[in-house]
């Protein structure tokens, strides 16, 4: 984690990709004060921030460790690459930390399905427009039965809520009686108007909405123990 | 061996066609497949239409049963990825990439990828080619 005193609480953030996600994000993150540069190789996309914002761009290929070095990148407190390819803003991410000493990197994902291969590979967070959507959509259909809530710790832990089917073989069942796998642990179940804490003595009903922390990897099995016939 | 190749351009078409020659086991991907048309007409491994960045090409390419891997399309970081993939996520033994850029292919060499940097083999040759 960087340090938010460093600085008088300004960061130095490196962004590469000048498009509609990086023009907005400087945008933003100028509002807050902190330094921003933009790389992008698009003459044109430059001009139009340089336009809109003020000299904070450098053209160029922000995987190159040149246009790094120039950009000052070993003094970046946060690296955000947000192209529209994800190995190029895995290689960006990885020349900022490995080359640079990045202390924090954020890559933006097309295809969810490499979150695992860059969080293996060092970047600190990955964002993935495609699993925000589909978060959204999973709250919005009352029978999908499992819906994520929140990633903790980057990913290693995450907070979902099961809809306890009414078939389900874990209704009247004490919470204590059901095995859960890995470290997950029931956290909260919503009934009706009211929410209780569960205890090992708390009985599952049909219709509950159960929160619990868990792991990625656990949640099918979690899924299975709550919601299978 | 089981060799998967990315990138069906000059050299993974070359490459391909002599360990095909020599009696390996070889696969090659690409993801347009008029590249395949680089292809010796005597290559008589697979050819297969698949992105090697995407692990469902790569399981469907046999990258559990792979015995070196080497990415070979024009794009470096393209390379990079699947190299990282291959080695990482796969475990595959051998894993070879190409990295035109010498610092970046510096950088992912300290980072444990074989790389091979035509830019600086090219250089070397052409200078000794000069100098002698």
């Amino acid at each position: 984690m960087y340090n938010l005193s460093l600085k008088e609480n300004t960061l130095y953030v490196i962004i590469v990709g000048g498009g509609q996600v990086g023009y907005q994000l400087a945008k933003a993150l100028l509002g807050e004060e902190h330094e921003i540069l933009v790389i992008e190789t698009d003459v044109k996309k430059l001009t139009r921030i340089e336009d809109e914002l003020g000299g904070i761009c450098l053209q160029g290929n922000g995987c190159e460790v040149a246009i790094l070095s120039e950009a000052g990148a070993e003094r970046a407190n946060l690296f955000v690459a947000l192209t529209n390819k994800d190995e190029d803003n895995l290689v960006a991410c990885q020349v900022a930390k490995h080359k640079f000493n990045v202390p924090r990197t954020i890559a933006r994902l097309s295809n969810p399905d490499n979150a695992a291969l860059f969080k293996k590979l060092g970047i600190d967070v990955t964002v993935s427009s495609v699993n925000l959507i589909l978060e959204h959509i999973e709250e919005e259909i009352p029978t999908h039965p499992l819906t994520h809530l929140h990633a903790l710790r980057n990913g290693e832990l995450e907070i979902i809520e099961v809809k306890i089917p009414p078939g389900s073989s874990a209704v009247g069942k004490r919470v204590g009686d059901i095995s859960l796998p890995g470290e997950s642990i029931l956290s909260l179940i919503i009934r009706g108007e009211g929410i209780h804490a569960p205890c090992i003595d708390s009985i599952i009903q049909a219709n509950d909405r159960v929160l619990a922390v868990t792991q990625p990897d656990q949640e099918e099995p979690l899924r299975i123990a709550l919601t299978a016939t | 061996m089981h060799i998967l190749i990315m990138g069906c351009g000059r050299v993974g078409a070359q490459i391909a066609a002599t360990l095909d020659a020599e009696g390996h086991e070889v696969t090659i991907m690409d993801v347009n497949a008029q590249s395949f048309s680089r292809l010796n007409p005597a290559f008589k491994g697979t050819a297969l239409l698949g992105d090697g960045t995407e692990e469902e090409s790569l399981r469907k390419a046999g990258i559990d049963q792979t015995d070196a891997f080497v990415a070979v399309t024009e794009r470096d970081n393209y390379n990079i990825m699947a190299a990282q993939l291959a080695k990482h996520f796969f475990d595959v033994p051998k894993v070879v990439c190409r990295v035109y850029d010498p610092p970046r292919g510096e950088l992912f060499k300290t980072l444990g990828l074989e790389v091979i940097s035509p830019t600086i083999l090219v250089t070397q040759l052409l200078k000794e080619m000069i100098t002698q």
